[in-house]
């Protein structure tokens, strides 16, 4: 049998696994009656596991929306800080804004990615967790029924029938939950990384903070600029005064009109 | 036949659908055998293709044992050999 087992086929061979292990549990219950208690009882432990295993993996996927949503805004702050830079004319201060958000971008991307594998992981198993509880509801009745029909021996062949058929679903569940744990385990670490970076203020320092050096120099750059048009104004200021003693500038200078020219504008009765 | 696709259910196959799997599970057999990712892949996907679009589903309700099993449609050739290989499929 050990010769053939390795040219036998993929498929043959998987059915024989878990039929093999069906079996192996059947010989460990001596009466059979017992089987079927214990079994349903095992049926609905799994069923519990994953139900729980859809809930754990929708608090994954939402993590990671809430996490893209942040890196989403810290993206689009980027832009708007490369924009505002780029209208003051600092392209080198425009170029690192965009670099950063080329580095946020790239990070979304891959919990873009993160998302649709836990978005699929989900559905795979709210799919089995159908199937196990279909398949459970029709086991507990069979059970009763076997119970209340037949004597031990007669019903040795129908409890082998319901156990081998709950067994492979219970496996193959069983193996949907292992691979969604395997993701999702392996998101969460990402993910923590992500919440960590987040944190740190790395990414988020937001304006004005003093980790961010291109906003600290826009901020600069934004306060220079009051400063100016302050001055701007004073110095406009200074000068309307001085504009009756320089009658020669003269005619260009309509705030210091004082004709009221408003007054002279015909209205219709 | 009943076929089961490992995460995705059961399906029933007549005879003539299931004479139609038996070179592809026979080739999927071969690239599991000598290691051909690629080529394992391929057929994987063919066998479920074959099984989901010619078989029909069976109940969800249904207690029937399946006569071949098929790995989970993304499974990988590492994840396959090691479900040949182990005893580790938790039947609870």
């Amino acid at each position: 049998m050990k010769g053939t087992a390795a040219s036998m086929s993929v498929m043959k061979r998987v059915s024989l696994i878990f039929r093999a292990k069906a079996n192996k549990a059947l010989d460990r219950m001596e009466d059979p009656r017992e089987t079927l208690d214990y079994s349903y009882q095992q049926q609905v432990e799994m069923l519990t596991r994953v139900r729980r295993g859809v809930a754990d993996v929708a608090t994954s996927r939402k993590r990671v929306e809430l996490q893209m949503n942040q890196l989403q805004k810290e993206s689009d702050r980027r832009e708007t800080q490369a924009r505002t830079a780029l209208a003051q004319g600092r392209e080198d201060l425009a170029r690192a804004a965009l670099q950063q958000k080329a580095g946020v971008q790239g990070q979304l991307n891959d919990l873009q990615s993160q998302f649709a594998s836990l978005q699929e992981q989900e559905e795979k198993l709210t799919f089995a967790s159908q199937q196990l509880d279909a398949k459970v509801q029709t086991f507990r009745t069979r059970k009763e029924t076997i119970k209340a029909t037949y004597t031990a021996a007669e019903a040795q062949t129908r409890i082998n029938e319901a156990f081998s058929g709950i067994s492979e679903e219970m496996g193959d569940v069983g193996l949907a939950i292992q691979r969604a744990e395997d993701k999702t385990a392996q998101m969460q670490a990402r993910a923590g990384a992500i919440d960590e970076l987040l944190a740190s203020g790395a990414l988020e320092d937001h304006v004005g903070g003093s980790h961010d050096a291109i906003q600290a120099e826009l901020d600069k750059m934004g306060a220079s600029t009051d400063v100016d048009s302050e001055l701007a104004r004073m110095k406009g200021e200074l000068t309307s005064k001085s504009v009756p003693q320089i009658e020669a500038n003269g005619s260009g200078e309509a705030a210091a009109d004082p004709s009221g020219a408003s007054a002279a504008e015909p209205q219709d009765g | 036949m009943i076929v089961r696709i490992l995460g995705a259910g059961q399906y029933k196959l007549d005879e003539a659908q299931a004479a139609r799997l038996t070179p592809l599970d026979a080739e999927l057999t071969a690239t599991v055998d000598r290691g051909d990712e690629q080529a394992f892949k391929q057929a994987l996907d063919a066998a479920v293709t074959l099984v989901r679009e010619a078989g029909s589903a069976v109940a969800a309700d249904s207690l029937a044992t399946s006569d071949v099993i098929l790995p989970s449609p993304d499974a990988s050739l590492t994840e396959v050999r090691k479900l040949l290989a182990e005893d580790g499929i938790a039947l609870g």
